[in-house]
């Protein structure tokens, strides 16, 4: 738990960044002339290994588009992005994709479960995709973690938002990705269920050492993470770490008024 | 990622199984048309098997050639003598000898032919002694016995009221006769023997009314034991006449077999099958590309979570895969009703095949399921491909779009291009002078399958405008309902382009079919007005099986008839190939008008034993002209040279001639048993003034002094309209089955 210090180096050369997810000097542009909307005006940022780094901001400040450039969904205008030491914008089409198998887990806001496989055949979908045989233990012990064992055979429409949430959390840990993308996980689930959702992710930092980048709004979300980096109209505006959510929601206050 | 393919699948059974049925129609077409094929073969060949059963060595009367597709051939006889001396073979345990004909028309008891539904008349010597080799079994009576006794066919028997001991009257060469009823009698091993009708006559019966004297058709031989057939086969085979030929049983079953060829059947079958599949090929492809429209979503998220463009491609290539198989299986049994169906359709065409147990070969099995699943798979790989390009951001932001895939650019340009082909290929086919006709056929072929693809390629740039125009009614009546519904259309234009494309072909087809049928009904109604000048024509009840020239004899002198003119139908092999040959009289022009090319209207005067005409299209493509000599061949291997007289235009509505005419004198010379294929009258009432109906009560008049056995077994067709009725059934019967 302690505070990140890490404060954005700005080193800018071509050798590769020691951090497990690193961006430089990212942009990305929507649109062209007149009409051209700049989403992300030049973001540099380091991921720290093992840490629940927590992205903040208002809607419009760039923060999903950060996130989508950064799980490699989506390219950068200019700049560049490191996972594991690859440079995203060095891979073609076929090494993307191993990419996204070895050191890639996503949690999506709208879980993105598929609804005719079962909750297990869903927890092990990336490693039925890579075609890897899913190691028996290490199953049960993630069934066990999000608290599955007896839904294990339901298919999703006969879970509720919150169980979905977890079905989609074991299936982000359970190719032990370098690193878990969470887009606003909590962000369709009410309040009860959202907190059992974070402290299920707290729960996969701290116990499994999972890396984790998780984009939110919700100050309460963000208040688990080690890290918080807060965007504001395309650029990285503050770097808090661990804060109560009374904190955080003072320096999102701030920004909005600033 | 099959497993989840699969899945999917599952999920989806009801849409599945819709998509499935595009493919279900087509597949069902070529099973039932293999089915029915099949089956029908199947009778064919146990009725050929039947017929030499327990003969080793089979002889049998060998035309020089064969006519397959026009007039065809009567098989030569030869001498009954070959009987003894075959029966004289130390290695021969047993011989008979028969005759056959497919021209014993039953007079049912009404006084009208027996219809067969163009299956044949047919008629052969029994021999009782020999029961080893006879094809029929008896269910009722005796055998006949004796130049008054008859036994006939136990279907015909029950259809026409006919028992043991009634009088029926048969109709064979020469005049109608009187027989006794001696037996009733059924083919051992058949179910239904189809439209056709058979009589059975001891053999000097048999070969009095078939006009076949002191010959024979057929010797059925049994070998000793111990002896091979081929040895057997060489020993005969020195003791023939060059119209006789010797093979062992299961060769002639085979020779045989060759005369019920329904191939032709079977392709116009498969052609419908074909078009079906192509259809459905067409809508398949619109809803997968529909269905993964609809499942960008999860095509994303599969490739968030690290699958390759290759599986989602192999996912939806497997879900096609598995609609295709699952379409196919159910087409394939659903074309065992459709079989039935079809058979029902040809019967009340009057078209009665024979039908023995339903054949459901393995060639059925494999076709069906291959061409069922391998169309479906063709039909995926577009919206597989599409699928591929599915970027993982779609799984995470609503309303992406695919990205235009690298050839895009190229797709106005191809599909303008495939368009420009396509009509340059049709107006080729249609326009063009000097080709063939297959590679004009083939033109066409290829040319109008590219114009639907060329058309529906470049439909979607249409959609715009025409939704524009069309819409406009929508917007001012259906108000905000219509201007939505305008805005569906223009949404996708590739979707509705490809949806209105699947429309398109069936239009395309119906339109073709009808069309066509009323074009053919058209130019030969025209046509035939032109040519046919006489008054009557008479032909067989059914149109097209030849007469016998009896008919058209006997009427000539008849009070009220002034012209009597026939046309012979016949077959020769000439110029290296065979041929339709006709002949005529002297007096043709009262009947047939004709064009002259080359000579004059008395050139069918001036034939006689050495000349013949022909038409344009047949002097053009082989080099004739006036004077040319040609050397014909008749079935029996004889020959005849004969010089070209004339040459007339071919009429429009097809030629009533066949490629070379002679005179009747000649023909009859060469053919033993001349048929007409029909033959023209003109009366001298009806320019005073008498209307149709009192000629023709006439002519059945003269029919019912009994001088005139033919016309109870002919039809006689409409003032002024010869002819016309035989030629506009068959594009009825297409319209019909369209």
């Amino acid at each position: 738990m302690e505070a990140a210090t890490a404060v954005p180096a700005v080193d800018v050369v071509a050798r590769a960044p020691a951090a497990v997810v690193a961006a430089r000097e990212v942009t990305r542009r929507y649109g062209e002339g007149d009409t051209a909307v700049d989403a992300l005006r030049g973001v540099t940022l380091d991921i720290e290994q093992g840490k629940l780094t927590a992205v903040m901001g208002p809607s419009g400040s760039g923060k999903s588009t950060l996130m989508h450039i950064l799980a490699a969904l989506d390219k950068p205008t200019s700049g560049s992005v490191w996972i594991a030491g690859n440079d995203l914008g060095k891979l073609n089409d076929t090494e993307t994709t191993k990419l996204r198998r070895e050191h890639i887990g996503f949690v999506f806001q709208f879980f993105n479960l598929l609804p005719m496989l079962t909750a297990e055949e869903n927890v092990v979908l990336p490693l039925t995709i890579a075609g890897e045989k899913p190691e028996r233990e290490w199953r049960e012990e993630l069934l066990k973690k999000v608290g599955l064992q007896d839904r294990r055979s339901h298919r999703p429409a006969e879970l509720s938002g919150g169980q979905q949430q977890r079905v989609a959390i074991a299936r982000a840990l359970v190719s032990k990705p370098t690193v878990v993308f969470a887009d606003e996980p909590t962000g369709n689930l009410d309040s009860k269920t959202s907190g059992e959702i974070l402290d299920l992710m707290r729960d996969s930092v701290d116990s499994l050492g999972q890396t984790t980048v998780m984009v939110t709004h919700d100050a309460r979300a963000a208040a688990i993470a080690d890290r918080i980096l807060f965007l504001a109209d395309g650029l990285i505006v503050r770097d808090m770490p661990r804060s109560d959510p009374g904190a955080v929601i003072a320096a999102m206050e701030e920004l909005t008024q600033g | 990622m099959v497993t989840v393919a699969l899945k999917g699948l599952a999920g989806r059974k009801v849409r599945a199984l819709l998509t499935a049925i595009a493919i279900v129609l087509g597949v069902a077409m070529i099973s039932g048309t293999y089915i029915l094929t099949d089956t029908i073969n199947n009778g064919f060949n146990t009725i050929v098997v039947n017929s030499y059963k327990n003969a080793d060595v089979v002889i049998s009367g060998e035309a020089a050639f064969k006519n397959t597709n026009g007039n065809g051939v009567e098989t030569p006889t030869f001498p009954q003598d070959v009987l003894s001396e075959v029966k004289a073979l130390p290695d021969v345990a047993a011989a008979a000898g028969s005759v056959t004909s497919d021209n014993v028309k039953l007079i049912g008891k009404d006084g009208k032919v027996v219809d067969t539904g163009g299956a044949p008349s047919l008629g052969f010597s029994v021999d009782p002694r020999e029961q080893q080799f006879n094809p029929t079994k008896l269910t009722a009576g005796s055998w006949p016995s004796g130049g008054d006794q008859v036994a006939i066919d136990k279907a015909t028997a029950s259809r026409e009221g006919f028992a043991v001991g009634d009088t029926i009257e048969l109709q064979t060469v020469g005049p109608q006769r009187s027989f006794h009823i001696s037996g009733i009698a059924e083919l051992t091993g058949v179910g239904s023997i189809g439209g056709a009708t058979f009589a059975l006559f001891d053999l000097p019966t048999a070969q009095r009314v078939f006009a076949k004297p002191g010959q024979l058709d057929v010797i059925r031989i049994q070998s000793k034991t111990g002896v091979s057939t081929a040895k057997l086969v060489s020993e005969i085979k020195p003791l023939l006449p060059p119209t006789a030929a010797v093979r062992d049983a299961n060769a002639q079953v085979k020779e045989d077999k060759k005369e019920f060829d329904i191939a032709f059947l079977q392709y116009i079958l498969l052609a419908f099958a074909g078009i079906s599949l192509f259809v459905g090929a067409f809508v398949i492809a619109n809803t997968l590309a529909i269905t993964i429209a609809q499942r960008m979503r999860e095509f994303a998220t599969l490739r968030t979570l690290g699958a390759s463009r290759r599986q989602v491609l192999w996912s939806v290539v497997i879900e096609a895969f598995v609609i295709g198989l699952l379409g196919s299986v159910i087409g394939l049994f659903l074309g065992l009703g459709l079989a039935k169906l079809l058979n029902k359709l040809f019967v009340t065409f009057g078209i009665d095949l024979p039908q023995g147990q339903t054949v459901f070969a393995t060639r059925t099995v494999i076709v069906s399921l291959v061409v069922g699943t391998v169309v479906t798979l063709v039909a995926s790989i577009r919206p597989a491909r599409r699928a591929t390009r599915v970027p993982p951001i779609a799984a995470v932001r609503e309303g992406s779009v695919l990205p235009v895939s690298r050839f895009a650019r190229y797709g106005p340009v191809t599909a303008l291009g495939i368009l420009a082909a396509a009509i340059v290929l049709v107006a080729l086919g249609t326009l063009a002078s000097g080709i063939a006709t297959g590679p004009r056929l083939l033109l066409l072929g290829v040319g109008v399958l590219l114009l639907f693809f060329g058309v529906s390629m470049n439909a979607a740039r249409v959609v715009r405008p025409l939704a524009a125009v069309l819409g406009a009614p929508a917007r001012s009546i259906g108000g905000a309902p219509g201007i939505l519904a305008r805005d569906n259309a223009t949404r996708n234009p590739a979707r509705t382009a490809s949806t209105a494309s699947a429309l398109m072909i069936g239009l395309a087809l119906v339109t073709f079919v009808a069309i066509f049928s009323a074009g053919t009904f058209k130019s030969f109604e025209g046509a035939v007005d032109q040519l046919f000048i006489a008054d009557y024509a008479i032909t067989a009840t059914n149109t097209f099986t030849p007469i016998d020239a009896a008919a058209g004899k006997a009427l000539v002198g008849k009070p009220g008839v002034s012209d009597v003119t026939p046309i012979r139908a016949g077959s020769s092999r000439f110029l290296g190939s065979d041929h339709n040959l006709t002949a005529v009289e002297p007096n043709i022009a009262t009947g047939v008008r004709l064009d002259w090319k080359a000579g004059n209207t008395s050139v069918p005067r001036r034939l006689g034993n050495n000349s013949f005409f022909t038409d344009n299209d047949f002097a053009k493509s082989h080099h004739l002209h006036v004077g040319s000599v040609v050397n014909l061949e008749f079935p029996s291997g004889k020959h005849a040279d004969v010089r070209l007289l004339g040459i007339y235009e071919k009429p429009n509505g097809g030629s009533p001639f066949g490629e070379a005419t002679i005179s009747t004198a000649l023909f009859d010379k060469y053919i033993p048993r001349p048929r007409d294929e029909m033959v023209l009258i003109n009366t001298l009432r009806r320019r005073e003034g008498a209307d149709a109906r009192r000629v023709q009560s006439e002519l059945h008049q003269a029919d019912q002094e009994g001088h005139q056995p033919a016309l109870r077994a002919a039809c006689v067709v409409g003032d002024r309209q010869p002819g016309r009725d035989h030629q506009h059934a068959r594009p009825d019967d297409l319209r019909a089955y369209a």
